[in-house]
């Protein structure tokens, strides 16, 4: 673990993206005891006021203060990503599992399976949901963990089945190794980053979602603070105090950046065949291509 | 230890690619089979060890008569027993080092691994076993050597970790698939004189296929021609290549005296 971190800090998209996730995490167990001002009181004698020692970020419409709405609003950014990939991470698994180990008349159903539902977008599932269910934080966090699991089984499932027809799994098994040891020794290492990569791309996909869908006044309840709600409800003004919408929108942003880095970073460090001074780009299109001749040469 | 093949037929998908194959390897003996491509010999060497591809079905017998004469029919044996047997007294080498390991472990690591499986080795005693191993297969440097992965190593140096890893549990049958194919002729040139030495040294018996009748003749000392499956010609190689009977046979003699390599000028 020690040594992931290493190599994760070495490089500066794994560090910014780190320093973004930690920088939230704390924000959010700050924000579970304290706030520089109640983000829920009004005040209409101080709205629309620029940003002050008082009110870092400035105030909105109704007087409260933009950056404690902004740390609030960190609890439910968290709770829905790390909800929505531990749910996609669960169906991903799930799905790859049956669509790669299982005999021929499981697997491909399922892999028919994936294919219908990787046809319905993210935000079509959350609209779907919410129709039946009225908005809530869970219809976020489900239909992100549906559309990113699914996502992921795809990806996954391609990558187990390639590995599983490897010379090198054909090779473990001539040295004697059973199912369990190929597969946890040769190919859950190979499918690792994808997960990686994949998982850190939903919860990212997740606070754009999240802050979508509240947007749209699918989301989190009104009693749940919520950056895309901050978002929606400053943006009518953008004509008159551009400035305000500016914090949210950057907040969002940024955060969904540093997690997008951090997964890229991580996958790198994942993956040894990356680490080397060669180019990179090369380095993947041949493995690419190994993967494809393997796929292709089973009889040889 | 000796390897009876009886009547060896496997099927793809309705098609018959090997057809009623039969022979027979002693005990200590070096036995080459040749073909072209597409002619059924790595299948058979796969099929020793229960490794057909899922599509493919075999049968006839295979017959593993270990020492102390216990007969074990290795085809239709359960995969969970064939486990046991493949790595500790059948060890395999296959034709292309570069994709054969896999590329997110150390070499090392990959090595030690049969010896885990077969042996109950901790981690700590397996590598340590795995450097006397890089030693044998004359590999540079071994401790440093074995922390890297296989892409950081040549190919020459990667078939030697290969050769290693099915050796490590000092198996009694050693199949080779087209080992050097994948390697330039001086790197080829070392990796037959190796596998020479190590079955002089640990006396076990040999399978070694390849295409190549010029290679053949540098470590085998019996061998079976196939052709589409079939067996064609058998013998001793120094006979069967003073006297080719079949076409083929003279064909692949033709295409080993095209290279610059004189057959059998070594032995």
């Amino acid at each position: 673990m020690p040594r992931l971190l290493r190599e994760l800090w070495r490089r500066p998209a794994g560090l910014v993206g780190s320093v973004v996730v930690v920088v939230l995490l704390v924000t959010a167990a700050v924000a579970l005891f304290w706030t520089p001002q109640n983000p829920f009181t009004a005040n209409p004698s101080i709205a629309w006021q620029g940003p002050s020692f008082a009110h870092l970020f400035g105030t909105d419409a109704i007087g409260s203060d933009i950056f404690s709405y902004l740390m609030a609003g960190s609890k439910t950014t968290v709770v829905v990503a790390a909800l929505s990939a531990l749910v996609a991470g669960l169906i991903g698994i799930a799905l790859t599992a049956l669509g790669s180990l299982t005999s021929h008349w499981v697997r491909e159903p399922v892999a028919v399976l994936i294919d219908i539902l990787i046809a319905f977008p993210i935000l079509l599932i959350a609209m779907l949901l919410s129709a039946v269910f009225g908005g809530s934080l869970t219809v976020v966090i489900v239909s992100v963990g549906i559309g990113f699991g699914v996502n992921l089984a795809r990806v996954a499932r391609g990558e187990v089945r390639g590995a599983l027809g490897t010379d090198y799994v054909l090779a473990a098994k001539a040295s004697g190794a059973g199912p369990w040891r190929i597969l946890i020794r040769h190919v859950l290492p190979n499918v690792a980053p994808v997960f990686i990569v994949q998982l850190s791309l939903a919860a990212a996909v997740a606070i754009l979602a999240e802050a979508g869908l509240s947007f749209l006044g699918y989301g989190a309840p009104s009693s749940t603070a919520s950056w895309g709600r901050l978002l929606s409800s400053l943006q009518r003004y953008i004509t008159v105090h551009p400035w305000s919408v500016l914090w949210p929108g950057l907040t969002i942003t940024i955060t969904v950046l540093g997690l997008n880095l951090l997964g890229d970073a991580l996958r790198e460090a994942t993956d040894p065949r990356l680490k080397e001074s060669r180019g990179e780009k090369t380095r993947r299109a041949e493995s690419r291509r190994e993967r494809r001749r393997a796929r292709a040469g089973v009889v040889r | 230890m000796t390897l009876t093949v009886t009547d060896l037929t496997i099927d793809i998908d309705g098609r018959t690619v090997v057809d009623r194959l039969s022979f027979t390897v002693a005990d200590g003996a070096r036995f080459g089979i040749i073909g072209e491509s597409g002619s059924g010999k790595s299948l058979t060497a796969l099929a020793v060890l229960g490794l057909l591809p899922d599509a493919a079905t075999a049968s006839g017998s295979i017959l593993l008569t270990v020492d102390g004469g216990v007969e074990i029919e290795l085809l239709g044996l359960p995969d969970r027993e064939l486990a046991d047997i493949r790595g500790s007294a059948i060890g395999m080498v296959f034709q292309e080092p570069r994709t054969a390991l896999n590329p997110l472990r150390r070499v090392g690591r990959q090595i030690g691994e049969p010896l885990r499986i077969h042996d109950g080795l901790s981690k700590h005693e397996a590598n340590a076993r795995a450097i006397e191993l890089a030693h044998e297969v004359l590999l540079p440097d071994p401790e440093r050597l074995l922390r890297r992965y296989p892409h950081e190593l040549s190919g020459g140096q990667r078939q030697r970790v290969a050769i290693a890893m099915a050796i490590a549990c000092s198996p009694s049958l050693l199949i080779a698939d087209e080992p050097t194919t994948a390697l330039d002729v001086t790197i080829q040139a070392e990796i037959l004189e190796l596998f020479d030495e190590l079955v002089d040294t640990t006396g076990a018996s040999l399978i070694f296929v390849t295409h190549d009748l010029a290679v053949l003749a540098e470590v085998a000392t019996d061998v079976v021609v196939l052709s589409h499956g079939r067996a064609v010609e058998s013998g001793p190689v120094a006979e069967v290549m003073r006297a080719p009977q079949h076409p083929v046979t003279r064909g692949l003699i033709a295409a080993a005296r095209a290279t610059s390599w004189s057959p059998g000028a070594s032995r």
